[in-house]
């Protein structure tokens, strides 16, 4: 975990409600895919978690949904505005159990996590899917952005205006992979955990106190005993979730 | 140069710092940050006679220039706190530490501080009776100047360790359970804990929290605290540990002149990890911005 002062250099719509920030500053702080930083956003108290999406030398992306006062706020900031950001924190995705196919799950805002282990795993000579689900195709983002890393891409709508009609779990059923990571709402997770074949990887989100461990304000129970969201996770490993 | 040591029943701190139960666990995290030995010391995590889990989630909301929580006292358990935190800790600070303990009987607190009795590593128990978060006992235990008493007096019988009982400010007249609390025999005060507070979800209509009401803490509840202090400590003649919403030098200064000898920094550690280290830090040049030479003599200097 590291602090510092990041410069935005870019915040705007990417879908409804749902918003691209990029930051400037010292990036070292990350090590691994799935990891997220603690924001402090000027004017509330409790700094807010967001899943780090994409890291450079020296920028961070980050995308996120507006669903309270904290997103919302986020959502009017200017380029040029400094954010104080704990960054690295969690355990992240482990990339050592991905076998050589890969599939990659995620939903609505759990998309983002995806992109940078897609780009990571890509990197390792690993043949990546990726599964992407939405309500519908105003909602869809990233899919380019996936092709473009070399990913396989698939699209998911529970309405059908674009991709396969459905939920990613209808693409899954179909899919050949070694392994899966999946980061999106509880129903999804559950659903994918019904059809899943292999072994895999699901990242969670928790309301959060400090991000970093101290508060225990986040822990679920886990077959492992247990851990804290921020700390032991996000990443829970598939066989150790208690449903 | 000035002088930042202050005395708790006897055992000197080089500096008055004390990061507040439940919000520094055993201390692993923040010594993975900074080095922890600059602290006057901290007070660990809530133990309990056995594990806890604590309460279900969401324990977490946000308020104004606050926090409020339902962790409920999740902890490995006095047993584990003696055979993994201790000896880990052991590695990372040299300094005696304040064991926060919490029960939920008067027997509850007798076992665990019987288990810790030996640990040279505690300096003083903090005997917690303010917790709101669990249904019985915590708080309730704190909040009746019979059974805050009784309490007192059950853990004062086992151990030769200083005993100082952390109260609740959800009470009627805090005044009068620190007086029961020094009657029954206790060494020292710690006060505030958490007030009770709640959120509610206007998108779902029901409570943020999964056990719908939890602590709030914070800089928001940092004028209750100093009042407390203040009201309590010519009442007493023990020392008070001043707790509740502190997040900088000035406001160590500001608690000590209300009648704290040393002073807890809870929530602040949760949104800066480094706060802590910055008080120790910039305290002395704060003492001086006020001819301060010896932090001692500002204690209850504004009664």
């Amino acid at each position: 975990m590291k602090q510092g002062i990041f410069t935005i250099v870019q915040n705007e719509l990417l879908a409804p409600s749902v918003y691209r920030m990029v930051l400037q500053g010292d990036t070292t702080g990350f090590t691994a895919p799935g990891q997220f930083a603690d924001i402090s956003i000027p004017g509330l108290y409790l700094r807010r978690p967001i899943s780090l999406c994409d890291v450079t030398d020296d920028k961070l992306t980050f995308i996120y949904k507006v669903v309270g006062v904290g997103t919302d706020a986020m959502s009017t900031m200017d380029p040029g505005q400094e954010l104080d950001l704990l960054t690295g924190l969690g355990n992240g995705f482990d990339m050592s159990r991905s076998g050589d196919k890969p599939v990659l799950i995620g939903g609505g805002v759990g998309v983002p996590p995806m992109y940078y282990l897609a780009k990571q795993l890509i990197a390792q000579g690993r043949q990546v899917s990726v599964i992407l689900g939405f309500n519908t195709a105003d909602e869809v983002f990233y899919s380019q952005e996936f092709a473009d890393l070399g990913a396989n891409v698939t699209v998911t709508t529970v309405d059908g205006s674009l991709g396969t009609k459905g939920y990613v779990t209808d693409a899954l059923k179909d899919m050949d992979y070694s392994f899966f990571y999946a980061c999106g709402p509880m129903p999804m997770f559950r659903a994918v955990e019904a059809v899943a074949e292999t072994d895999g990887q699901y990242s969670f989100e928790q309301r959060m106190g400090c991000g970093f461990g101290a508060c225990m304000g986040c822990s679920m129970e886990t077959k492992r005993g247990p851990k804290r969201v921020c700390k032991e996770g996000p990443v829970m490993d598939r066989e150790e979730i208690i449903w | 140069m000035v002088d930042t040591k202050v005395k708790l029943t006897g055992w000197e701190l080089d500096n008055p710092i004390i990061p507040a139960s439940g919000t520094f666990g055993y201390g692993h995290e923040f010594a993975e940050l900074y080095d922890i030995n600059c602290l006057g010391t901290f007070s660990f995590k809530g133990t309990t006679r056995d594990p806890r889990f604590g309460n279900p989630t969401p324990r977490i909301a946000e308020a104004s220039n606050g926090i409020i929580n339902s962790v409920g006292l999740q902890n490995p358990g006095v047993d584990a706190v003696i055979s993994n935190e201790l000896p880990k800790l052991a590695k990372v600070f040299n300094k005696k530490v304040i064991a926060n303990v919490s029960g939920f009987c008067v027997e509850d607190y007798v076992y665990t501080c019987s288990k810790l009795n030996d640990q040279e590593q505690i300096g003083i128990f903090e005997v917690n009776i303010s917790c709101p978060n669990v249904h019985n006992g915590g708080m309730a235990l704190g909040t009746s100047c019979v059974s805050a008493a009784q309490v007192t007096s059950a853990v004062k019988a086992v151990t030769d360790k200083p005993v100082y009982v952390k109260l609740s400010p959800n009470v009627t007249d805090v005044v009068e359970i620190a007086k029961a609390c020094e009657d029954a025999g206790a060494d020292g005060l710690c006060l505030i804990n958490t007030l009770m507070g709640m959120r509610i979800n206007l998108k779902t209509g029901k409570p943020i929290i999964a056990n719908k009401v939890g602590g709030y803490s914070g800089p928001a509840v940092y004028p209750v605290a100093l009042r407390m202090v203040y009201q309590v400590y010519d009442k007493v003649s023990i020392p008070i540990i001043g707790c509740g919403g502190v997040t900088c030098a000035a406001e160590v200064l500001e608690m000590m002149m209300a009648g704290a000898t040393a002073v807890e920094v809870g929530a602040a550690n949760l949104i800066n990890p480094y706060v802590c280290r910055d008080i120790v830090e910039a305290l002395p040049a704060e003492m001086e911005k006020y001819g301060i030479s010896k932090l001692t003599d500002i204690i209850g200097g504004a009664h």
